[in-house]
């Protein structure tokens, strides 16, 4: 299992990123109402629920009878820790220099 | 986009963590391992029903959260209150409740769910534990456990 691969296959997709915006305005939903904003079939939906649950980016519960969805944004973390702090530090802390040598000069 | 987003009264966290349960459990309830991923506090917890929960700042004495030992089940189940008191308002908040679970899978990873709930008394506090908070402390909690290094 590779969490990488499974979190950036669920993001790469503009219906499941637009469930994941859904959820993360108000989470705790059923099916139901996550259908009733999509132009798309129950099935259709519940069928990218379940790849962003397999991602571990939507964790649900039961309440009762029913299902509800919740945003896990950890994994979006990670993702954010391995792939995308390292190159940007970088160009800061480049930046950063910059500004010392200028500085130190004038 | 900006979007609003309501305060969360149930909020779930969950990360797989490439490391025993019981290396979780330590992780979560002694304060040498606390220190080096829940926002640098110590943990000062009594792990019995009834017990108090204390988080204390790494550099003092002084309390940022408390609450009530609710559940104690090592290595799989720890339920306690939640009273932030790093912030006059939320202190004054009513109690909220979290819930850690540790459940063993294949390939000796475990996965760790936090549910923070009861949080309909405490909106304040629902804000500041979320977006941050639970999931510095979790991908914090996983880079220890599976590189032994603290975030930096």
């Amino acid at each position: 299992m590779n969490d990488d691969d499974s979190v950036f296959k669920a993001l790469a997709d503009p219906t499941r990123r637009h469930l994941l915006d859904r959820l993360f305005a108000r989470d705790g939903r059923t099916l139901t109402e996550l259908e009733s904003e999509l132009e798309m079939s129950r099935f259709g939906v519940m069928k990218h629920l379940r790849v962003l649950e397999g991602a571990g980016l939507v964790v649900t519960r039961r309440s009762g009878r029913e299902k509800l969805h919740y945003l896990n944004p950890v994994p979006i973390r990670l993702i954010h820790d391995r792939w995308i702090d390292k190159y940007t530090e970088r160009r800061a802390s480049a930046l950063a220099d910059l500004k010392n040598e200028l500085e130190e000069t004038a | 986009m900006t979007t609003m987003v309501e305060a969360k009264t149930l909020q779930v966290y969950q990360v797989f963590i490439k490391a025993e349960p019981d290396r979780i459990w330590d992780a979560i309830t002694k304060p040498e391992f606390t220190q080096r991923y829940f926002h640098g506090t110590r943990a000062d917890h009594e792990l019995r029903p009834g017990g108090a929960y204390r988080t204390l700042a790494g550099d003092g004495d002084s309390l940022l959260v408390d609450g009530e030992v609710l559940e104690v089940d090592p290595p799989r189940r720890f339920v306690h209150t939640w009273r932030a008191l790093y912030d006059p308002e939320m202190g004054g908040e009513e109690p909220s409740r979290v819930t850690w679970e540790i459940e063993r899978q294949d390939g000796g990873i475990s996965l760790v769910t936090v549910t923070h709930d009861r949080l309909e008394g405490a909106p304040k506090t629902a804000e500041s534990v979320s977006g941050g908070g639970w999931v510095m402390v979790l991908s914090g909690l996983k880079t220890l456990l599976e590189t032994g290094e603290p975030l930096a």
